[in-house]
């Protein structure tokens, strides 16, 4: 039977239920919080060429085209005469995956008949990988832990014993890290078995021709969207905190008829400590930004990315060399579409939102008895927490809520059920919202305690303490962050630090900026927010001229 | 248990009241219109007209059941009580910052649903318990008294409570709720610790509030429900099917009205779990599609799958994430944006889409000839030769096909470069796929291998895809069952009385307590015990026990049944045993070493339903008479086929037509592809078969 058009469209509608079914057995076998609770995975379909067909959607737009780039890699190291029915492939190498050692990608050839037909890959973040553990301390990236090069996890079935005693050996968790390896390999199996079923039921031995549909629709769909953003180069940049000098991010755009490129040039140089960037996680995030608002309908897929060319001069904080510490590589990562978009803002006004807090503000806590002789027990608590978003050109910016990431929070009566932890607040951080006539997103204040007998560390990796979001067309910066104890005690925004029982940790999240003159925001609105006090009396006075 | 006959079973959806009353002589059923502004008239118009064809008198009805998706549009058009929340300080925006994520990824003006209390109307109190249920800071009583000032200056209709840990805890949701009923003795107060005491503060302010929110108005209905039906000569108890799929006391339900937000949809799931009791089934997927949705639900061992969370009023597309958490009993349904109102569209890309926009029922699909102009999957299903435009309903709505073609060709076919057969096929195809990768990741969710189901199919809609799906899904047997256009309201006959009490406990397996579970699990029981009682006093009851459990450091719990006992320490052993077998059904492995946590309990007291008789099952019969010839396309084979139309009447026990054919009634139309066969059977149900399978 030969495919038509509308089998084409039907079959490329089942391989993203298939993508989909491939992630959501990922997330419910995963031990990582950060892959059930934030979706921090990735899962993806790929032709034989290493062209990345359909991808799911999780809450990682950092995993878009990292991964997708990754499967290329795997084919080159691997060799193409060396790939038989029943391999798996694995990896973890920050430069040739998606960013940081905590993740790694496995891909699975897939074959029909005997033959080769394309590759399943999947990444998520595992609980631990030795080192210095998930933090941005180390100044190298061999203190951040174990570094799996491109090999077989399984060769033609047989699972690599020496692999899993070096990783064994090598982490703090070995049973969920393991775990871990074995739940990716076997949400690439489950992929395969629905695609063998597809394959069948339409009577097609490969994917070739449903590649070339799908990544031509996708690619012609993208560049006809480019073709709508007025041609021109559009330089942009903004500072942030980076770890203990500032860094500044610059991008220029260059729109030409259907094509754009954006380049990093200008940007800071490499830090000494883990807020590095590998080029190919700048990429992901600069074109999740983009595509957001040029191309956001077409699915992701080798043809809807290519056409968004990105690079980042090496060497710079944003494409850093190895051995580089990029472990935390994700905070400045997430301010990449801060700086894309305010570049993008030139050629599109009134598309793209104000600067937001962005980067997330995780929270790894480790309790320690503060007498080590109580016999009480350590215990790790992970929180995932985030500030506001930037002001829209139509709608205020988004109050505690993620952005770029599409990460969740966890429940807090859950939290405290994992470690001895009390967090006594955890509600908007009235006033923090840029001012204009859209108000930016407010951050929130969270206070956290050590319970009875315990002390905790935190490892802080929270950025916008020093450089708040800024506002767009006259639009307020939002609420810089905090990092302090509840009396005021000032504490960096960066590394591990302790605090002690009868302490409480105050963490104030940024704001989003807002956009627009203050002065243009409707009256009704500004009274609105003094009602439910997210604005004060006096702040509504000040900032629009409000009396109530 | 003798059956009780002149049973009537009353379900308010959207568009229709359905009535189905149970009588000496059979089933009566009937239709009538919903009366948004007095539902209860519906319900006593159409329960005269049942009782009329039944030919009993009005008070010879025995018990009215009811089931309504009243209290979900209630919360879905925020029609209800001005309300007061009342919770922990420094958690006064739980319900607003919801995840904090996201449900669209790609969407930079998304907004996000309005919290049901604006921030103002959020009251916090200096009070705090920990997670073992130990007060961290106690509560003042000056300050509940203040409280109680502050409540009653503001004009509140109702008053929802939610503290944090307050599940493990509820002396201070009690205090402050005691404080305010002293105050105001009128005032609707709901209280989370009583509404849903589950760990997770979301969930469990959500459903308090959703309680609270409509509590006001659904008493007040209930109210005059009861007395209307009184002053018309029907004094028989009127008792709630709630979201679990069970009966409650109309009393309870007005207390407790967040029980009720799925209990029309729940009517038919238990009516598909009857039929796949009738039949023998272990394994069912039931298939209600309608007008503008369609639910999946999974049925085993003769019982709909149950949950103790949901999401209420989505927003966004059917969208995930879009709407309201509530944690509540509930049969767990898969619901998709797919119905024969469906609209289809092209998008960016050139892409057929389908649905989640709906025509509803009006205008309608273009073949209505209402004014619709845009092609739904009811006029794909016309132009495919898959219903009758002369015989639609009955005869009672004439179908244009020429407004279907003009409508796709317009909207479709034209800028596609394709026939209007081919975009019409390509409408229907999409909308099949969307159900059917819907009810595949809904069966892998839950560690079950979907070719080994049966399909029960019921609705308007499901007998013309139901086919096709399971040619999709590579399910081998179909049953379509007799009275589908109001199977909801056959299923409130079917339930039995239940209440499912839940409470939150956390405890850590190898630290197992069995004297504490075992005094929460005596209240627990209590609990549910007297409300079935209230129903029912001396039926016999069952009592289901599930704890949910994870690996420590696991995020989500998986239900885990339980024998229903007194334990002692020991039994962690046996408790262990159950968890890794759950554990291994849903992810195909277990982790040694790893500590094991139960985070809730949930208990379920139902009286035992009379068995249902076993259906006199036929896999081959006589070959039905045929009304005529006539053509349709084949999705499978790509291809116009000619088949033969059987009436739906001439379907019974035993008679039997070979795919492809087309069995028409006045409710609905059955599809039978070329790959299958149908056969009538005992209970009046269509079976079909794939051809060459040996069952």
């Amino acid at each position: 039977m030969t495919p038509t058009a509308i089998d084409f469209q039907i079959m490329w509608n089942r391989l993203i239920a298939v993508v989909q079914e491939q992630a959501t057995t990922l997330i419910r076998t995963a031990f990582s919080t950060s892959v059930r609770e934030a979706g921090d995975l990735s899962a993806g379909l790929f032709d034989r060429r290493g062209r990345m067909m359909a991808q799911a959607v999780t809450g990682t737009p950092g995993h878009v085209n990292a991964m997708a780039e990754s499967v290329t890699h795997f084919v080159r190291k691997i060799g193409a005469d060396n790939i038989f029915e029943g391999d798996v492939f694995i990896t973890n190498d920050p430069w040739l995956g998606t960013g940081h050692l905590h993740d790694i990608t496995v891909v699975s050839p897939t074959f029909r008949g005997g033959t080769h037909i394309g590759f399943f890959a999947c990444t998520a973040h595992v609980v631990d990988i030795g080192g210095r553990g998930f933090g941005p301390d180390a100044n190298e990236v061999y203190e951040e832990g174990l570094l799996i090069p491109i090999m077989k996890f399984a060769e033609r079935g047989a699972v690599s014993q020496d692999l899993i005693r070096i990783v064994r050996a090598n982490v703090r968790e070995p049973d969920q890290v393991v775990g871990d390896m074995y739940s990716l390999a076997a949400c690439n199996e489950a992929g395969d078995r629905r695609l063998q079923t597809m394959l069948g039921e339409f009577g097609i031995a490969d994917l070739d021709g449903l590649s070339d549909f799908i990544i031509e629709t996708s690619r012609k769909a993208t560049h006809q969207a480019i073709a709508k953003v007025p041609d021109g180069s559009f330089s942009h940049s903004m500072q942030v905190d980076g770890y203990d000098d500032p860094v500044l991010m610059a991008v220029k755009l260059d729109v030409v008829g259907d094509t754009l490129t954006a380049d990093f040039y200008g940007t800071s140089g490499m830090s000494r400590f883990g807020v590095n960037v590998p080029e190919v996680y700048t990429r992901a995030y600069a074109c999740y930004g983009l595509k957001c608002a040029i191309a956001p309908q077409v699915p992701n897929n080798t043809g809807s990315l290519e056409p968004f060319v990105i690079t980042a001069p090496e060497g710079c904080i944003l494409a850093a060399k190895r051995p580089a510490p990029v472990s935390v590589r994700h905070v400045l990562g997430h301010l990449v579409p801060d700086v894309v978009l305010g570049a993008l803002h030139q050629a599109l006004p009134n598309t793209v939102p104000a600067e937001g807090a962005s980067a997330l503000w995780n929270i790894q806590i480790s309790a320690r008895p503060s007498d080590a002789n109580s016999g009480l027990r350590n215990a790790e608590v992970l929180m995932f927490n985030s500030g506001g978003t930037g002001a829209r050109p139509a709608h205020d910016g988004l109050s505690a809520t993620a952005f770029p990431s599409g990460v969740s929070t966890m429940s807090v009566e859950a939290t405290e059920h994992v470690g001895p932890i009390t967090v006594w607040r955890k509600d908007l951080r009235e006033g923090s919202g840029g001012i204009g006539a859209l108000r930016g997103g407010l951050g929130q204040t969270i206070e956290i305690e050590p319970r009875d007998g315990y002390d905790f560390y935190f490892n802080a990796m929270f950025d916008r303490v020093e450089n708040a979001a800024r506002g767009r067309d006259g639009g307020g910066a939002g609420a810089a962050g905090r990092v302090e104890l509840s009396d005021g005690t000032k504490l960096r925004s960066k590394g591990r630090q302790l605090v002690k029982n009868g302490q409480r940790l105050r963490l104030s999240l940024p704001g989003g900026g807002g956009y627009g003159q203050a002065a243009d925001r409707e009256k009704t609105l500004v009274a609105e927010d003094v009602r439910a006090g997210l604005i004060s009396d006096a702040q509504a006075q000040k900032d629009y001229g409000f009396k109530g | 248990m003798t059956k009780l006959l002149n049973r009537v079973g009353v379900d308010i959806g959207g568009t229709f009241t359905d009535v189905a009353l149970e009588h000496a002589g059979g089933l009566a059923t009937c239709k009538v219109l919903t009366n948004y502004n007095h539902p209860e008239q519906a319900i006593i118009d159409g329960i005269q007209i049942a009782a009329q064809k039944a030919g009993i008198a009005l008070s010879e009805i025995t018990q009215v059941i009811h089931g309504t998706t009243l209290v979900t549009n209630s919360l879905i058009e925020r029609r209800g009580a001005k309300l007061a929340f009342i919770t922990t300080e420094g958690f006064r925006d739980v319900i607003e910052m919801r995840s904090e994520n996201r449900f669209e990824q790609y969407d930079l003006n998304l907004t996000l649903p309005k919290p049901m209390v604006p921030r103002e109307d959020r009251l916090t109190l200096n009070e705090r318990m920990g997670p073992n249920g130990e007060i961290l800071l106690p509560l003042d009583p000056a300050e509940v008294d203040a409280m109680v000032a502050t409540v009653l200056e503001g004009d509140y209709e109702a008053v929802a409570i939610g503290l944090i840990h307050s599940y493990a805890n509820d002396a201070h949701e009690q205090q402050m709720a005691k404080a305010l009923r002293a105050a105001a003795p009128d005032m609707s107060i709901s209280i989370s610790s009583v509404i849903s005491p589950q760990m997770r503060e979301l969930p469990r302010f959500n459903t308090v509030i959703a309680n609270a929110y409509v509590q006001p108005q659904v008493a007040d209905y209930l109210g005059r429900l009861v007395h209307r039906l009184g002053d018309v000569g029907v004094g028989a108890p009127v008792f709630m099917l709630h979201s679990g799929g069970g009966l409650i006391s109309v009393d309870l339900a007005a207390e407790q009205p967040v029980r009720l937000l799925e209990s029309g949809p729940a009517g038919g799931a238990i009516f598909a779990a009857d039929f796949a009791r009738g039949h023998g089934l272990n394994s069912v997927l039931s298939f209600d599609m309608g007008g503008t949705t369609a639910k999946i639900c999974l049925i085993e061992e003769g019982a709909p799958k149950t949950a103790n969370t949901f999401e209420v009023a989505r927003t966004y597309r059917f969208k995930k994430g879009s709407g309201m958490t509530v944690s509540t009993p509930v049969v767990e349904m898969v619901e998709i944006g797919a119905g024969g109102g469906s609209i289809a569209s092209i998008d960016t890309l050139g892409r057929i889409q389908v649905g989640p926009r709906s025509a509803a029922s009006e205008p309608g699909p273009a073949c209505y000839g209402r004014g619709g102009d845009e092609p739904t999957v009811t006029d794909a299903n016309l132009l495919l030769g898959r219903l009758d435009p002369d015989n639609f309903a009955g005869g009672e709505i004439a179908l244009s096909t020429a407004a279907s073609d003009a409508a796709m060709t317009e909207r479709l076919a034209a800028s596609l470069g394709m026939s209007n057969e081919q975009a019409a096929f390509g409408v229907t195809e999409m909308v099949d796929e969307n159900m059917a990768n819907a009810a595949r990741v809904h069966t892998v969710e839950n560690g079950r291998d979907i070719e080994h189901f049966t399909m029960i199919g019921f609705g308007g809609g499901a007998p013309l895809h139901a086919c096709r799906l399971c040619e999709k899904l590579g399910i081998n047997e179909l049953i379509i069952p007799p009275g589908a256009g109001v199977g909801s309201a056959i299923g409130f006959l079917k339930a039995p009385f239940s209440y499912e009490a839940t409470r939150g406990l956390f405890q850590r397996l190898d630290a197992f307590d069995a004297a504490s579970v075992n005094s929460t699990l005596t209240e627990l029981e209590a609990e549910a015990m007297a409300f079935v009682r209230a129903g029912t006093k001396d039926a016999q009851t069952t009592t289901k026990l599930t704890a949910f459990m994870r690996y420590a450091g696991q995020g989500w719990e998986i239900p885990v049944s339980l024998p229903y006992k007194s334990f002692v320490d020991a039994d962690q052993a046996e408790i262990l045993a159950a968890f890794e077998a759950a554990y291994q059904t849903l992810f195909g492995r277990v982790i040694d070493q790893l500590g094991i946590e139960i985070t809730n309990w949930s208990l379920i007291v139902a009286t035992v339903l009379p068995a249902t008789p076993a259906v006199e099952r036929h896999g081959t019969g006589a070959v039905a008479t045929s009304l005529r010839t006539r053509q349709f396309f084949d999705a499978a084979l790509r291809q116009t086929v000619d088949a033969q139309e059987v009436s739906r009447a001439a379907m019974t026990a035993g008679q039997s037509v070979e795919g492809p054919a087309i069995i028409v009634e006045n409710e609905t139309t059955t599809i039978v592809t070329s790959a299958y066969r149908a056969i009538g059977q005992g209970d009046g149900s269509l079976r079909l078969i794939r051809k060459g399978d040996a069952s």
